[in-house]
Protein backbone atom coordinates (compact mmCIF):
# COMPACT_ATOMS: atom_id res chain seq x y z
CA UNK A 1 0.00 0.00 0.00
CA UNK A 2 1.12 3.59 -0.15
CA UNK A 3 -0.42 5.12 -3.24
CA UNK A 4 -1.72 8.63 -3.65
CA UNK A 5 -5.20 8.99 -2.21
CA UNK A 6 -7.63 8.98 -5.13
CA UNK A 7 -9.96 11.93 -5.59
CA UNK A 8 -12.97 9.81 -4.67
CA UNK A 9 -11.17 8.72 -1.53
CA UNK A 10 -10.23 12.28 -0.73
CA UNK A 11 -13.84 13.46 -1.10
CA UNK A 12 -15.06 10.67 1.16
CA UNK A 13 -12.45 11.44 3.82
CA UNK A 14 -13.30 15.14 3.69
CA UNK A 15 -16.99 14.36 4.24
CA UNK A 16 -16.03 12.05 7.10
CA UNK A 17 -13.95 14.75 8.77
CA UNK A 18 -16.72 17.33 8.31
CA UNK A 19 -19.09 14.94 10.10
CA UNK A 20 -16.55 14.46 12.92
CA UNK A 21 -15.49 18.08 13.36
CA UNK A 22 -18.44 20.28 12.40
CA UNK A 23 -20.43 19.65 15.63
CA UNK A 24 -17.36 20.51 17.71
CA UNK A 25 -16.70 23.62 15.62
CA UNK A 26 -20.30 24.78 16.09
CA UNK A 27 -19.97 24.31 19.88
CA UNK A 28 -16.86 26.47 19.86
CA UNK A 29 -18.43 29.21 17.70
CA UNK A 30 -21.49 29.49 19.92
CA UNK A 31 -19.36 29.72 23.07
CA UNK A 32 -18.58 33.28 21.89
CA UNK A 33 -22.26 34.10 21.43
CA UNK A 34 -23.61 37.12 23.28
CA UNK A 35 -27.14 35.67 23.36
CA UNK A 36 -28.20 33.05 25.85
CA UNK A 37 -29.91 31.18 23.02
CA UNK A 38 -27.35 28.63 21.97
CA UNK A 39 -28.54 28.32 18.38
CA UNK A 40 -29.16 31.97 17.44
CA UNK A 41 -26.23 34.30 16.90
CA UNK A 42 -26.43 37.52 18.93
CA UNK A 43 -22.98 39.06 18.57
CA UNK A 44 -19.48 38.29 19.79
CA UNK A 45 -18.82 38.03 23.51
CA UNK A 46 -16.51 36.26 25.94
CA UNK A 47 -18.82 36.71 28.92
CA UNK A 48 -19.59 32.98 29.25
CA UNK A 49 -15.91 32.30 29.90
CA UNK A 50 -16.02 34.87 32.67
CA UNK A 51 -19.10 33.23 34.17
CA UNK A 52 -17.45 29.83 33.91
CA UNK A 53 -14.42 31.04 35.86
CA UNK A 54 -16.68 32.31 38.63
CA UNK A 55 -18.72 29.12 38.89
CA UNK A 56 -17.37 27.70 42.16
CA UNK A 57 -19.24 24.41 41.83
CA UNK A 58 -17.86 23.82 38.35
CA UNK A 59 -14.31 24.70 39.38
CA UNK A 60 -14.26 22.47 42.43
CA UNK A 61 -15.76 19.60 40.41
CA UNK A 62 -13.08 20.13 37.75
CA UNK A 63 -10.36 20.00 40.40
CA UNK A 64 -11.88 16.82 41.87
CA UNK A 65 -12.00 15.18 38.43
CA UNK A 66 -8.45 16.23 37.72
CA UNK A 67 -7.12 14.72 40.95
CA UNK A 68 -8.98 11.45 40.41
CA UNK A 69 -7.89 11.23 36.76
CA UNK A 70 -4.24 11.84 37.68
CA UNK A 71 -4.21 9.19 40.39
CA UNK A 72 -6.27 6.69 38.39
CA UNK A 73 -4.12 7.06 35.25
CA UNK A 74 -0.88 6.66 37.21
CA UNK A 75 -2.09 3.53 38.98
CA UNK A 76 -3.59 2.09 35.79
CA UNK A 77 -0.28 2.52 33.93
CA UNK A 78 1.53 0.44 36.57
CA UNK A 79 -1.14 -2.28 36.69
CA UNK A 80 -1.70 -2.25 32.93
CA UNK A 81 2.01 -2.59 32.19
CA UNK A 82 2.28 -5.51 34.62
CA UNK A 83 -0.74 -7.10 32.96
CA UNK A 84 0.77 -6.71 29.48
CA UNK A 85 4.04 -8.29 30.57
CA UNK A 86 2.04 -11.22 31.91
CA UNK A 87 0.10 -11.50 28.64
CA UNK A 88 2.94 -11.02 26.17
CA UNK A 89 6.15 -12.20 27.84
CA UNK A 90 5.02 -15.03 30.07
CA UNK A 91 4.14 -18.41 28.70
CA UNK A 92 1.10 -20.40 29.69
CA UNK A 93 0.14 -20.57 33.32
CA UNK A 94 -2.89 -21.76 35.19
CA UNK A 95 -5.61 -19.14 34.98
CA UNK A 96 -4.16 -17.24 32.03
CA UNK A 97 -7.40 -17.53 30.05
CA UNK A 98 -9.36 -16.03 32.95
CA UNK A 99 -6.77 -13.28 33.23
CA UNK A 100 -7.04 -12.49 29.52
CA UNK A 101 -10.82 -12.21 29.72
CA UNK A 102 -10.59 -9.86 32.70
CA UNK A 103 -8.45 -7.58 30.53
CA UNK A 104 -10.61 -7.63 27.40
CA UNK A 105 -14.11 -7.64 28.94
CA UNK A 106 -13.88 -4.19 30.62
CA UNK A 107 -13.14 -2.68 27.18
CA UNK A 108 -16.69 -3.33 25.99
CA UNK A 109 -18.69 -3.79 29.20
CA UNK A 110 -21.65 -1.36 29.24
CA UNK A 111 -20.93 1.34 31.80
CA UNK A 112 -24.22 0.93 33.64
CA UNK A 113 -23.30 -2.69 34.45
CA UNK A 114 -19.78 -1.83 35.61
CA UNK A 115 -21.09 1.08 37.69
CA UNK A 116 -23.87 -0.87 39.37
CA UNK A 117 -21.67 -3.90 40.08
CA UNK A 118 -18.88 -1.83 41.64
CA UNK A 119 -21.33 0.09 43.79
CA UNK A 120 -22.85 -3.16 45.08
CA UNK A 121 -19.35 -4.45 45.82
CA UNK A 122 -18.45 -1.32 47.81
CA UNK A 123 -21.72 -1.53 49.76
CA UNK A 124 -21.17 -5.23 50.51
CA UNK A 125 -17.56 -4.58 51.56
CA UNK A 126 -18.56 -1.71 53.82
CA UNK A 127 -21.17 -3.97 55.42
CA UNK A 128 -18.88 -6.93 56.08
CA UNK A 129 -15.39 -5.40 56.35
CA UNK A 130 -16.22 -1.85 57.32
CA UNK A 131 -14.12 -0.61 54.40
CA UNK A 132 -14.48 1.59 52.38
CA UNK A 133 -16.32 3.55 55.06
CA UNK A 134 -18.01 5.98 52.67
CA UNK A 135 -18.20 6.52 48.97
CA UNK A 136 -16.23 9.30 47.35
CA UNK A 137 -12.85 9.94 45.82
CA UNK A 138 -11.46 6.58 46.92
CA UNK A 139 -14.26 4.52 45.38
CA UNK A 140 -14.23 6.52 42.12
CA UNK A 141 -10.46 6.05 41.97
CA UNK A 142 -10.79 2.26 42.37
CA UNK A 143 -13.53 2.10 39.71
CA UNK A 144 -11.53 4.16 37.25
CA UNK A 145 -8.30 2.23 37.81
CA UNK A 146 -10.19 -0.98 37.07
CA UNK A 147 -11.47 -0.06 33.62
CA UNK A 148 -8.45 2.11 32.69
CA UNK A 149 -6.06 -0.80 33.39
CA UNK A 150 -7.68 -2.73 30.54
CA UNK A 151 -7.16 0.12 28.07
CA UNK A 152 -3.54 0.65 29.16
CA UNK A 153 -2.89 -3.09 28.81
CA UNK A 154 -4.09 -3.04 25.19
CA UNK A 155 -1.89 -0.06 24.27
CA UNK A 156 1.22 -1.32 26.09
CA UNK A 157 0.96 -4.94 25.02
CA UNK A 158 0.79 -4.03 21.34
CA UNK A 159 4.03 -2.07 21.75
CA UNK A 160 5.59 -4.90 23.77
CA UNK A 161 4.72 -7.36 21.02
CA UNK A 162 6.31 -5.19 18.34
CA UNK A 163 9.56 -4.60 20.20
CA UNK A 164 12.58 -6.70 19.46
CA UNK A 165 12.71 -9.36 22.18
CA UNK A 166 16.34 -10.16 21.35
CA UNK A 167 17.45 -6.98 23.17
CA UNK A 168 16.00 -8.37 26.41
CA UNK A 169 17.54 -11.75 25.68
CA UNK A 170 20.96 -10.19 25.16
CA UNK A 171 20.74 -8.35 28.47
CA UNK A 172 19.66 -11.57 30.22
CA UNK A 173 22.49 -13.52 28.61
CA UNK A 174 24.93 -10.91 29.89
CA UNK A 175 23.70 -11.74 33.39
CA UNK A 176 21.27 -8.90 34.16
CA UNK A 177 18.56 -9.86 36.67
CA UNK A 178 14.95 -9.65 35.37
CA UNK A 179 14.11 -6.36 37.14
CA UNK A 180 17.24 -4.78 35.67
CA UNK A 181 16.37 -6.03 32.18
CA UNK A 182 12.94 -4.48 32.58
CA UNK A 183 14.01 -1.08 33.89
CA UNK A 184 17.09 -0.61 31.69
CA UNK A 185 16.04 -2.30 28.43
CA UNK A 186 12.28 -2.83 28.17
CA UNK A 187 10.98 0.30 29.90
CA UNK A 188 12.85 2.87 27.77
CA UNK A 189 11.65 1.13 24.60
CA UNK A 190 7.99 0.90 25.59
CA UNK A 191 7.99 4.39 27.20
CA UNK A 192 6.00 6.04 24.35
CA UNK A 193 3.27 3.44 24.83
CA UNK A 194 3.23 4.16 28.57
CA UNK A 195 2.75 7.85 27.81
CA UNK A 196 -0.11 7.20 25.40
CA UNK A 197 -1.60 4.69 27.85
CA UNK A 198 -1.42 7.23 30.66
CA UNK A 199 -3.03 9.94 28.53
CA UNK A 200 -5.77 7.57 27.40
CA UNK A 201 -6.49 6.53 30.99
CA UNK A 202 -6.44 10.16 32.15
CA UNK A 203 -8.96 11.18 29.48
CA UNK A 204 -11.23 8.19 30.12
CA UNK A 205 -11.29 8.94 33.83
CA UNK A 206 -11.86 12.67 33.31
CA UNK A 207 -14.71 11.91 30.93
CA UNK A 208 -16.62 9.27 32.88
CA UNK A 209 -20.16 10.16 33.94
CA UNK A 210 -21.99 6.85 34.34
CA UNK A 211 -19.63 4.83 36.53
CA UNK A 212 -18.76 7.82 38.73
CA UNK A 213 -22.47 8.57 39.25
CA UNK A 214 -22.95 5.07 40.68
CA UNK A 215 -19.92 4.93 42.96
CA UNK A 216 -19.66 8.55 44.13
CA UNK A 217 -21.00 9.85 47.38
CA UNK A 218 -22.04 13.23 48.74
CA UNK A 219 -19.21 15.73 48.42
CA UNK A 220 -17.47 13.99 45.56
CA UNK A 221 -19.10 15.49 42.49
CA UNK A 222 -16.99 15.21 39.37
CA UNK A 223 -17.00 17.56 36.38
CA UNK A 224 -19.09 15.33 34.07
CA UNK A 225 -21.71 15.05 36.82
CA UNK A 226 -21.99 18.86 37.04
CA UNK A 227 -22.07 19.17 33.24
CA UNK A 228 -24.77 16.50 33.02
CA UNK A 229 -27.04 18.10 35.58
CA UNK A 230 -26.65 21.50 33.94
CA UNK A 231 -27.28 20.08 30.45
CA UNK A 232 -30.45 18.37 31.71
CA UNK A 233 -31.87 21.82 32.43
CA UNK A 234 -31.35 22.86 28.82
CA UNK A 235 -28.62 24.17 26.58
CA UNK A 236 -26.25 26.64 28.20
CA UNK A 237 -23.53 28.75 26.54
CA UNK A 238 -21.44 28.22 29.66
CA UNK A 239 -21.19 24.52 28.74
CA UNK A 240 -20.08 25.60 25.25
CA UNK A 241 -17.31 27.67 26.84
CA UNK A 242 -16.29 24.67 28.93
CA UNK A 243 -16.36 22.47 25.82
CA UNK A 244 -14.06 24.91 24.01
CA UNK A 245 -11.55 24.79 26.86
CA UNK A 246 -11.67 20.98 26.96
CA UNK A 247 -11.20 20.71 23.17
CA UNK A 248 -8.27 23.13 23.34
CA UNK A 249 -6.57 21.26 26.20
CA UNK A 250 -7.18 17.83 24.67
CA UNK A 251 -5.87 18.90 21.26
CA UNK A 252 -2.70 20.44 22.71
CA UNK A 253 -2.17 17.43 24.96
CA UNK A 254 -2.65 14.85 22.24
CA UNK A 255 -0.57 16.68 19.66
CA UNK A 256 2.29 17.18 22.14
CA UNK A 257 2.21 13.54 23.15
CA UNK A 258 2.06 12.45 19.53
CA UNK A 259 5.05 14.63 18.64
CA UNK A 260 7.03 13.40 21.68
CA UNK A 261 6.24 9.77 20.92
CA UNK A 262 7.34 10.17 17.33
CA UNK A 263 10.59 11.79 18.45
CA UNK A 264 11.32 9.00 20.90
CA UNK A 265 10.46 6.43 18.24
CA UNK A 266 12.78 7.89 15.61
CA UNK A 267 15.54 8.08 18.22
CA UNK A 268 15.17 4.46 19.22
CA UNK A 269 15.28 3.46 15.58
CA UNK A 270 18.46 5.47 15.07
CA UNK A 271 20.14 4.16 18.21
CA UNK A 272 21.57 0.87 16.86
CA UNK A 273 23.18 2.59 13.86
CA UNK A 274 25.29 4.74 16.17
CA UNK A 275 26.97 1.67 17.52
CA UNK A 276 27.52 -0.18 14.28
CA UNK B 1 8.74 -19.10 39.63
CA UNK B 2 10.49 -16.36 41.58
CA UNK B 3 8.84 -14.05 44.09
CA UNK B 4 9.17 -11.16 41.66
CA UNK B 5 7.35 -12.89 38.80
CA UNK B 6 4.62 -14.02 41.14
CA UNK B 7 3.89 -10.44 42.16
CA UNK B 8 3.91 -9.26 38.52
CA UNK B 9 1.13 -11.76 37.86
CA UNK B 10 -0.49 -11.44 41.25
CA UNK B 11 -1.02 -7.72 41.66
CA UNK B 12 -3.05 -7.02 38.48
CA UNK B 13 -4.73 -10.43 38.81
CA UNK B 14 -5.99 -9.79 42.32
CA UNK B 15 -7.04 -6.22 41.50
CA UNK B 16 -9.09 -7.28 38.46
CA UNK B 17 -10.56 -10.33 40.21
CA UNK B 18 -11.62 -8.27 43.21
CA UNK B 19 -12.96 -5.23 41.36
CA UNK B 20 -14.18 -6.75 38.11
CA UNK B 21 -15.14 -10.39 38.71
CA UNK B 22 -16.38 -10.43 42.31
CA UNK B 23 -18.80 -7.51 41.71
CA UNK B 24 -20.72 -9.64 39.18
CA UNK B 25 -21.16 -12.36 41.80
CA UNK B 26 -22.62 -9.76 44.16
CA UNK B 27 -24.95 -8.37 41.46
CA UNK B 28 -26.09 -11.95 40.81
CA UNK B 29 -26.71 -12.48 44.52
CA UNK B 30 -28.63 -9.23 45.01
CA UNK B 31 -30.80 -9.94 41.96
CA UNK B 32 -32.37 -12.70 44.11
CA UNK B 33 -33.10 -10.52 47.10
CA UNK B 34 -36.04 -8.25 47.80
CA UNK B 35 -36.21 -4.51 47.94
CA UNK B 36 -36.37 -3.22 51.49
CA UNK B 37 -36.61 0.18 53.09
CA UNK B 38 -33.28 -0.14 54.81
CA UNK B 39 -29.62 0.67 54.33
CA UNK B 40 -28.58 -1.01 52.07
CA UNK B 41 -32.04 -1.24 50.43
CA UNK B 42 -32.29 -5.02 49.97
CA UNK B 43 -32.90 -8.10 52.10
CA UNK B 44 -30.28 -10.67 53.02
CA UNK B 45 -30.39 -13.98 51.19
CA UNK B 46 -29.09 -15.93 54.14
CA UNK B 47 -30.53 -15.28 57.55
CA UNK B 48 -29.66 -16.82 60.90
CA UNK B 49 -32.73 -17.24 63.01
CA UNK B 50 -33.94 -19.89 65.46
CA UNK B 51 -30.52 -21.55 65.29
CA UNK B 52 -30.77 -22.31 61.61
CA UNK B 53 -29.72 -20.74 58.37
CA UNK B 54 -32.49 -19.82 55.99
CA UNK B 55 -31.65 -19.26 52.38
CA UNK B 56 -34.39 -17.35 50.63
CA UNK B 57 -33.97 -17.06 46.89
CA UNK B 58 -36.46 -14.66 45.49
CA UNK B 59 -37.13 -15.18 41.79
CA UNK B 60 -39.66 -12.37 41.84
CA UNK B 61 -37.35 -9.83 40.21
CA UNK B 62 -36.84 -12.02 37.17
CA UNK B 63 -40.54 -12.90 37.01
CA UNK B 64 -41.25 -9.18 37.15
CA UNK B 65 -38.95 -8.52 34.18
CA UNK B 66 -40.97 -10.96 32.10
CA UNK B 67 -44.45 -9.86 33.20
CA UNK B 68 -44.02 -6.13 32.71
CA UNK B 69 -43.51 -5.82 28.96
CA UNK B 70 -41.55 -2.57 29.43
CA UNK B 71 -38.41 -4.60 30.09
CA UNK B 72 -38.77 -7.03 27.19
CA UNK B 73 -39.50 -4.15 24.83
CA UNK B 74 -36.49 -2.26 26.18
CA UNK B 75 -34.16 -5.26 25.66
CA UNK B 76 -35.43 -5.86 22.14
CA UNK B 77 -35.29 -2.23 21.06
CA UNK B 78 -31.79 -1.81 22.57
CA UNK B 79 -30.54 -4.76 20.54
CA UNK B 80 -32.29 -3.51 17.39
CA UNK B 81 -31.02 0.07 17.76
CA UNK B 82 -27.47 -1.05 18.59
CA UNK B 83 -27.43 -3.49 15.65
CA UNK B 84 -28.68 -0.94 13.12
CA UNK B 85 -26.28 1.72 14.44
CA UNK B 86 -23.39 -0.78 14.22
CA UNK B 87 -24.17 -1.56 10.58
CA UNK B 88 -24.36 2.16 9.69
CA UNK B 89 -21.12 2.73 11.58
CA UNK B 90 -19.43 -0.08 9.65
CA UNK B 91 -20.63 1.30 6.31
CA UNK B 92 -19.34 4.78 7.18
CA UNK B 93 -16.07 3.58 8.73
CA UNK B 94 -14.95 0.98 6.20
CA UNK B 95 -14.22 3.40 3.35
CA UNK B 96 -12.48 5.76 5.80
CA UNK B 97 -10.24 2.97 7.11
CA UNK B 98 -9.64 1.71 3.57
CA UNK B 99 -8.59 5.09 2.19
CA UNK B 100 -6.33 5.79 5.18
CA UNK B 101 -4.68 2.36 4.95
CA UNK B 102 -3.91 2.98 1.26
CA UNK B 103 -2.45 6.47 1.80
CA UNK B 104 1.26 7.26 1.96
CA UNK B 105 2.85 6.43 5.34
CA UNK B 106 3.36 10.08 6.34
CA UNK B 107 -0.24 11.15 5.59
CA UNK B 108 -1.52 7.89 7.07
CA UNK B 109 -0.41 8.80 10.60
CA UNK B 110 -1.83 12.30 10.37
CA UNK B 111 -5.17 11.08 9.02
CA UNK B 112 -5.49 8.41 11.71
CA UNK B 113 -4.68 11.05 14.29
CA UNK B 114 -7.52 13.21 12.93
CA UNK B 115 -9.98 10.32 13.26
CA UNK B 116 -9.02 9.66 16.88
CA UNK B 117 -8.68 13.26 18.05
CA UNK B 118 -12.41 13.96 18.69
CA UNK B 119 -12.66 10.97 21.03
CA UNK B 120 -10.09 12.64 23.29
CA UNK B 121 -12.59 15.36 24.05
CA UNK B 122 -15.53 14.76 26.34
CA UNK B 123 -18.09 12.16 25.18
CA UNK B 124 -20.86 13.98 27.06
CA UNK B 125 -20.04 17.28 25.36
CA UNK B 126 -19.90 15.71 21.89
CA UNK B 127 -23.39 14.30 22.41
CA UNK B 128 -24.53 17.65 23.82
CA UNK B 129 -23.33 19.28 20.58
CA UNK B 130 -25.96 17.31 18.65
CA UNK B 131 -28.80 18.60 20.83
CA UNK B 132 -28.24 22.10 19.45
CA UNK B 133 -27.98 20.77 15.90
CA UNK B 134 -31.02 18.49 15.89
CA UNK B 135 -33.63 20.25 18.02
CA UNK B 136 -36.75 21.86 16.57
CA UNK B 137 -35.29 25.37 16.59
CA UNK B 138 -31.81 23.95 16.12
CA UNK B 139 -29.28 24.56 13.37
CA UNK B 140 -30.52 22.06 10.77
CA UNK B 141 -34.16 23.12 11.07
CA UNK B 142 -33.28 26.83 11.11
CA UNK B 143 -31.12 26.37 8.05
CA UNK B 144 -33.74 24.40 6.10
CA UNK B 145 -36.45 26.91 7.00
CA UNK B 146 -34.20 29.79 5.98
CA UNK B 147 -33.69 28.09 2.63
CA UNK B 148 -37.45 27.72 2.36
CA UNK B 149 -37.30 23.95 1.88
CA UNK B 150 -39.55 23.34 4.87
CA UNK B 151 -41.88 25.61 6.77
CA UNK B 152 -42.48 23.34 9.74
CA UNK B 153 -39.47 22.07 11.71
CA UNK B 154 -38.76 18.35 11.29
CA UNK B 155 -38.74 16.55 14.63
CA UNK B 156 -35.29 15.01 14.91
CA UNK B 157 -34.31 15.40 18.54
CA UNK B 158 -36.00 12.92 20.89
CA UNK B 159 -36.40 10.35 18.13
CA UNK B 160 -34.66 7.08 17.35
CA UNK B 161 -32.97 8.83 14.43
CA UNK B 162 -31.09 11.10 16.86
CA UNK B 163 -29.90 8.03 18.78
CA UNK B 164 -28.47 6.52 15.56
CA UNK B 165 -26.68 9.78 14.80
CA UNK B 166 -25.28 9.88 18.33
CA UNK B 167 -24.03 6.29 18.35
CA UNK B 168 -22.45 6.52 14.88
CA UNK B 169 -20.85 9.85 15.76
CA UNK B 170 -19.46 8.83 19.14
CA UNK B 171 -18.34 5.31 18.25
CA UNK B 172 -16.96 5.90 14.73
CA UNK B 173 -13.27 5.93 15.81
CA UNK B 174 -13.75 2.58 17.60
CA UNK B 175 -14.88 1.08 14.29
CA UNK B 176 -12.20 2.75 12.16
CA UNK B 177 -9.23 1.69 14.33
CA UNK B 178 -9.55 -2.13 14.20
CA UNK B 179 -10.52 -1.98 10.52
CA UNK B 180 -7.46 0.12 9.78
CA UNK B 181 -5.14 -2.20 11.74
CA UNK B 182 -6.56 -5.13 9.85
CA UNK B 183 -6.39 -3.54 6.40
CA UNK B 184 -2.79 -2.48 7.05
CA UNK B 185 -1.78 -6.12 7.47
CA UNK B 186 -3.36 -7.03 4.16
CA UNK B 187 -0.81 -8.46 1.75
CA UNK B 188 -0.84 -6.19 -1.28
CA UNK B 189 0.53 -8.91 -3.57
CA UNK B 190 -2.74 -10.82 -3.16
CA UNK B 191 -4.67 -7.85 -4.52
CA UNK B 192 -2.20 -7.48 -7.37
CA UNK B 193 -2.38 -11.18 -8.17
CA UNK B 194 -6.18 -11.02 -8.32
CA UNK B 195 -6.22 -8.03 -10.64
CA UNK B 196 -3.38 -9.46 -12.77
CA UNK B 197 -5.54 -12.53 -13.26
CA UNK B 198 -8.19 -10.21 -14.66
CA UNK B 199 -10.54 -9.65 -11.75
CA UNK B 200 -12.46 -6.39 -11.84
CA UNK B 201 -11.74 -3.98 -8.92
CA UNK B 202 -15.08 -4.64 -7.21
CA UNK B 203 -14.52 -8.37 -7.59
CA UNK B 204 -11.04 -8.07 -6.05
CA UNK B 205 -12.67 -6.20 -3.19
CA UNK B 206 -15.52 -8.70 -2.71
CA UNK B 207 -13.43 -11.86 -3.03
CA UNK B 208 -10.09 -10.82 -1.50
CA UNK B 209 -10.17 -7.62 0.57
CA UNK B 210 -13.52 -8.10 2.30
CA UNK B 211 -13.04 -11.74 3.41
CA UNK B 212 -9.50 -10.96 4.63
CA UNK B 213 -10.73 -8.04 6.74
CA UNK B 214 -13.29 -10.22 8.58
CA UNK B 215 -11.34 -10.06 11.85
CA UNK B 216 -11.33 -6.26 11.76
CA UNK B 217 -15.04 -6.14 10.93
CA UNK B 218 -15.90 -8.42 13.86
CA UNK B 219 -13.67 -6.55 16.33
CA UNK B 220 -14.95 -3.12 15.27
CA UNK B 221 -18.59 -4.21 15.27
CA UNK B 222 -18.36 -5.72 18.74
CA UNK B 223 -16.53 -2.64 20.02
CA UNK B 224 -19.56 -0.59 18.91
CA UNK B 225 -22.45 -3.02 19.43
CA UNK B 226 -21.79 -4.19 23.01
CA UNK B 227 -21.44 -0.78 24.71
CA UNK B 228 -24.23 0.62 22.50
CA UNK B 229 -26.73 -1.94 23.83
CA UNK B 230 -26.21 -0.65 27.37
CA UNK B 231 -25.68 2.98 26.39
CA UNK B 232 -27.18 5.54 28.79
CA UNK B 233 -25.99 9.03 27.82
CA UNK B 234 -27.03 8.88 24.13
CA UNK B 235 -30.65 7.68 24.59
CA UNK B 236 -31.02 9.94 27.61
CA UNK B 237 -29.88 13.12 25.86
CA UNK B 238 -30.97 12.49 22.28
CA UNK B 239 -33.63 9.77 22.43
CA UNK B 240 -36.28 11.43 24.57
CA UNK B 241 -39.04 9.58 26.40
CA UNK B 242 -40.10 7.65 23.28
CA UNK B 243 -36.86 5.75 22.78
CA UNK B 244 -36.68 2.77 25.05
CA UNK B 245 -33.21 1.47 25.86
CA UNK B 246 -32.22 -0.91 28.63
CA UNK B 247 -29.26 1.14 29.91
CA UNK B 248 -31.64 4.00 30.63
CA UNK B 249 -34.15 1.62 32.25
CA UNK B 250 -31.44 0.28 34.57
CA UNK B 251 -30.37 3.83 35.47
CA UNK B 252 -33.94 4.84 36.30
CA UNK B 253 -34.57 1.63 38.25
CA UNK B 254 -31.51 2.41 40.35
CA UNK B 255 -31.56 6.20 40.73
CA UNK B 256 -35.27 7.04 40.48
CA UNK B 257 -37.04 3.94 41.86
CA UNK B 258 -34.13 3.00 44.13
CA UNK B 259 -34.93 -0.64 43.47
CA UNK B 260 -31.48 -2.21 43.63
CA UNK B 261 -32.63 -5.86 43.28
CA UNK B 262 -34.60 -5.18 40.08
CA UNK B 263 -31.70 -3.09 38.71
CA UNK B 264 -29.43 -6.08 39.44
CA UNK B 265 -31.77 -8.48 37.64
CA UNK B 266 -31.87 -6.09 34.66
CA UNK B 267 -28.05 -6.07 34.63
CA UNK B 268 -27.78 -9.87 34.83
CA UNK B 269 -30.19 -10.43 31.92
CA UNK B 270 -28.33 -7.80 29.88
CA UNK B 271 -25.06 -9.55 30.64
CA UNK B 272 -26.49 -12.91 29.53
CA UNK B 273 -27.68 -11.37 26.26
CA UNK B 274 -24.23 -9.87 25.68
CA UNK B 275 -22.33 -13.03 26.62
CA UNK B 276 -22.08 -14.27 23.04
CA UNK B 277 -20.88 -10.95 21.55
CA UNK B 278 -18.43 -10.48 24.44
CA UNK B 279 -17.00 -13.99 23.87
CA UNK B 280 -16.65 -13.24 20.17
CA UNK B 281 -14.82 -9.99 20.93
CA UNK B 282 -12.65 -11.70 23.53
CA UNK B 283 -11.54 -14.39 21.10
CA UNK B 284 -10.40 -11.75 18.63
CA UNK B 285 -8.79 -9.52 21.25
CA UNK B 286 -6.98 -12.36 23.06
CA UNK B 287 -5.31 -13.29 19.78
CA UNK B 288 -4.21 -9.67 19.45
CA UNK B 289 -2.94 -9.55 23.05
CA UNK B 290 -0.92 -12.74 22.97
CA UNK B 291 2.47 -13.34 21.60
CA UNK B 292 1.37 -14.16 18.09
CA UNK B 293 2.91 -11.07 16.46
CA UNK B 294 6.43 -11.91 17.56
CA UNK B 295 6.52 -15.23 15.73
Amino acid sequence: MGKKVSSLGRTYLTLGFIFLYLPILILIIFSFNESKLVTVWGGFSTKWYGELLHDKQMLSAAWMSFKIAFLAASTAVVLGTMASIVMVRMGQFKGKAAFASMITAPLVMPEVITGLSLLLLFVAMAQTLGWPAGRGMLTIWIAHVTFCTAFVAVVVSSRLREMDASLEEAARDLGAPPWKVFFLVTLPIIAPALISGWLLAFTLSLDDLVIASFVSGPGSTTLPMVVYSSVRLGLSPKINALATIIVLLATTGVLTAWWLARRVETQSVELPTHHS
Amino acid sequence: MSWGWRSVIGVPYIWLALFFLVPFVIVFKISFSEMAYAIPPYTDLVTWANEQFTLSLNLGNYAYLFTDDLYIRAYLSSIRIAAIATVICLLVAYPIAYVIARAEPATRNALLMLVILPSWTSFLIRIYAWVGILKNNGLINNFLMWLGIIDQPIAMLNTEFAVYVGIVYAYLPFMVLPLYTNLMKLDNSLLEAASDLGAAPWKVFMTVTLPLSKAGIIAGSMLVFIPAVGEFIIPDMLGGAETLMIGKVLWQEFFNNRDWPVASAVAIVMLLLLLLPITLFHRYQARELENEGAN
